[in-house]
């Protein structure tokens, strides 16, 4: 479906200043700058939380904090990272970039597209907000049960539960709403001579993005409501004395957990060959290939979920078939790896700041792959569960495959954002330190779970002293090392040397034709795809 | 105009079937519910058991043993005493038994429970027949009661081969509304 479009966006010019612009905008570039304002923040307050941890765990003993508080934080550091902070920043790009991308002049449905952002603050304070009622003596903080909110902890657990319940509904409607919007935009809003097969890949993966979450998310949705009920309103879903069955929940759980985390890294899959083919000055290699992979990952995310829950005593047909079906989700995306080392093979390579975070992602997203597929052996994984194992390994994908994802988009894509150039010393040096401290914070977090280091304990034995010692320091550089990525974005926004419209010499695609900044109307003429 | 019109018209319909899919993802998640415990109760998986077997076929296979365990706990919230009177019995496949477990309420009041059973390995619950079971129902105990809990059942002639032993395993509940 394509339709002609002429300039008639113009009797918009004049949107409201200040404030108002912000809370009324149905622009997809203030949105999307919302979006990934948003996420930065909640980066650093998740950042903040989880530096605590790790001040906590640097001896053994407990020093800071009681292991309440200890549990509280993270669990919702967890849940700020991925709902607060790695989704808004792919649905951040989403608006910015895909409308710029597919030549159309705003997203499909923008008011439902403030409407999704702006549900996503009253949802970080929802989760937040019982830390604060503690302080002053009203319930017992947050949710202490970590992200998974595992029954029968989550029906025994305080005020905080109830909390993060509806946190988690707004935010699932906040991201429903933006999958829909993302779905329509490219079903009926690219321009002519667009077919699907010249999307850009940023566009394909979105889709799947997109198709996935409106999948699961309702799911979720539905699981904590049955939590909700089982805890004020006497229904037994989860609780065995009424009938009901606690591991019930682990699968409707995970049937949204593990397709989640395709969500959050489905859309980083998409630019990233773009970023290696500009930096490689040639053509991205398999196209279709890489279009089919990203399909069958989506198809297989939905059907792998109980590999998150190997020793919960499942029989061993379900172990097998859940076994084999995680391993085989490591083809199409052998295939995915393929393509982007044959897209920078042989390329007349150049290392501007995207460029070293993509190439770094690859190495460590290709670790956290690799050790994923030791977890999904059902013989392995009976040693490594609940080991800081699993901590590095989700931490080599969420981290180093999502964030250092996200980064690298941040860097491409801000010269086109902002009409500057932000510094490349100091993005160099942030990838340098980001990519020295993030190996040294979680190396040592694989050797403790293959010491056999439990999971989500404040206080350890003696053994595990030094390799802890070594993660909290590294994780502390890490985590101050962001602040240079704060000061390079802020201080690209508020000026620097003029991009110029193409920005990269090898960057291609539509975005690349507009000005930078581009204007608040873009594409009130149609360009036109051959 | 008319071109805008037309394209702000198909977009909200798009938007609308999307929502089908949303709406259909939600009560998918609901039937799971059911569909769980379907699945669970045809299979044996998570070694749910708790349908009342007939008598229709109880041929013995004399030709073998088949250690039955019994393994019992009382959770939390239910200030009960709850075994079983043998740990373990040997019976012939087909060979229909009679145990008992003994209950003790320490409380000084009356105090409903429910019992759920699960018996382990997986696969061999299907073939674990009760007869009749304390479990079917919920049980009350007054004030310092002591009782008998019996439990009627046979292990099914199709049981597999390699399986040598089952464990029984009962968690006593505190029944969450008290009985009329």
């Amino acid at each position: 479906m394509s339709y002609t479009t002429t300039a008639n966006h113009d009797e918009h010019h004049d949107h409201p200043t200040g404030i108002m612009r912000w809370l009324t905008t149905t622009n997809h570039k203030d949105i999307g700058t919302m979006y990934l304002t948003f996420s930065l923040i909640m980066f650093l307050v998740g950042g903040a939380m989880i530096l605590a941890v790790r001040a906590e765990l640097f001896q053994p003993g407990l020093q800071l904090m009681q292991p309440e508080f200890y549990n509280q934080l993270i669990g919702v550091h967890a849940l700020v990272m991925i709902f607060a902070a790695l989704m808004p920043a792919a649905t951040g790009f989403a608006n910015w970039m895909l409308p710029l991308q597919i030549g159309a002049p705003d997203m499909a449905l923008p008011r439902l597209n403030n409407w999704g952002f702006w549900l996503l603050p009253p949802a970080a304070i929802l989760l937040t907000l019982p830390f604060t009622l503690a302080m002053f003596g009203i319930g017992d903080g947050a949710i202490a049960t970590g992200w998974t909110f595992y029954a029968p902890l989550s029906i025994q657990g305080g005020m905080g539960v109830d909390f993060a319940i509806f946190s988690v509904h707004l935010l699932g409607i906040s991201s429903v709403l933006g999958s829909i919007n993302v779905i329509v935009t490219i079903l009926n809003m690219r321009t002519p001579g667009m077919t699907l097969m010249k999307m850009p890949m940023f566009a394909w993966s979105w889709l799947v993005t997109a198709f996935l979450l409106i999948a699961t998310i309702p799911v979720l949705a539905g699981a904590v409501t049955m939590l909700l009920t089982d805890r004020h309103f006497g229904t037994h879903f989860f609780d065995a004395a009424g009938g009901g069955d606690p591991i019930l929940f682990q699968h409707l759980f995970w049937f949204f957990g593990h397709p989640e985390v395709y969500i959050v890294l489905l859309p980083i899959w998409g630019f990233m060959p773009q970023i290696l083919q500009t930096f490689s000055r040639k053509p991205m290699y398999g196209y279709k290939a890489q279009v089919i992979s990203l399909w069958a990952i989506g198809a297989l995310a939905l059907v792998v979920w109980a590999h998150h829950f190997f020793t919960v005593g499942m029989p061993v047909p379900a172990l097998l078939y859940f076994m084999y079906s995680t391993m085989a989700i490591s083809l199409p995306l052998a295939v995915l790896f393929f393509c982007w080392i044959a897209t920078i093979w042989k390329g007349s390579l150049s290392f501007e700041t995207p460029m070293l975070f993509a190439i770094g992602w690859i190495v460590l997203f290709g670790i956290g792959g690799l050790t994923g597929l030791v977890l999904a052996d059902v013989a392995a994984d009976a040693q490594y569960h609940h080991s800081y194992f699993v901590v590095a390994h989700f931490h080599y994908t969420l981290f180093a495959g999502g964030m250092m994802g996200v980064m690298a988009g941040v860097y491409y894509w801000l010269p086109k954002m902002t009409g500057h150039m932000f510094s490349e010393r100091l993005g160099k040096l942030h990838f340098w330190l980001t990519a020295i401290s993030f190996n040294l914070t979680f190396i040592p977090q694989f050797f403790l779970g293959l010491a056999g280091m439990p999971r989500r304990i404040p206080d350890y034995a003696l053994q595990f002293a030094e390799f802890n010692a070594i993660s909290t320091v590294a994780a502390f550089v890490l985590g101050l090392s962001q602040l240079i990525f704060v000061y390079n974005i802020v201080s690209c926004v508020r000026g620097g040397k003029k991009a110029t419209d193409r920005v990269w010499e090898g960057a291609e695609g539509l975005e690349w034709t507009l000005p930078s900044p581009p204007p608040y109307h873009s594409f009130t003429e149609q360009p036109i795809v051959k | 105009m008319s071109n805008n019109d037309a394209r702000e018209q198909a977009n909200k319909k798009l938007g609308f079937k999307l929502l089908w899919i949303v709406g259909a993802a939600l009560l998918f998640g609901f039937a799971l519910v059911p569909l769980y415990n379907v699945l669970c109760t045809m299979t044996g998986l998570n070694g749910k058991t708790n349908a009342t077997a007939d008598v229709t076929s109880n041929k013995v296979d004399e030709t073998r043993l088949v250690t039955v365990e019994f393994t019992s706990n009382v959770m939390p919230g239910l200030g009960w005493n709850f075994y079983p009177e043998q740990p373990s019995i040997k019976v012939h496949p087909g060979q229909i038994e009679t145990v008992n477990f003994v209950a003790k309420n320490n409380t000084n009041e009356t105090v409903a429970g429910q019992a759920v059973p699960s018996v382990s390995p997986g696969l061999a619950s299907p073939h674990f027949k009760k007869i009749e079971c304390f479990c079917f129902i919920r049980q009350e105990l007054k004030a310092g009661e002591t009782k008998l809990m019996p439990l009627r059942f046979y292990v099914s002639t199709d049981l597999p081969t390699d399986v040598k032993a089952v464990t029984l395993s009962y968690a006593f509940y505190s029944a969450v509304k008290p009985s009329n």
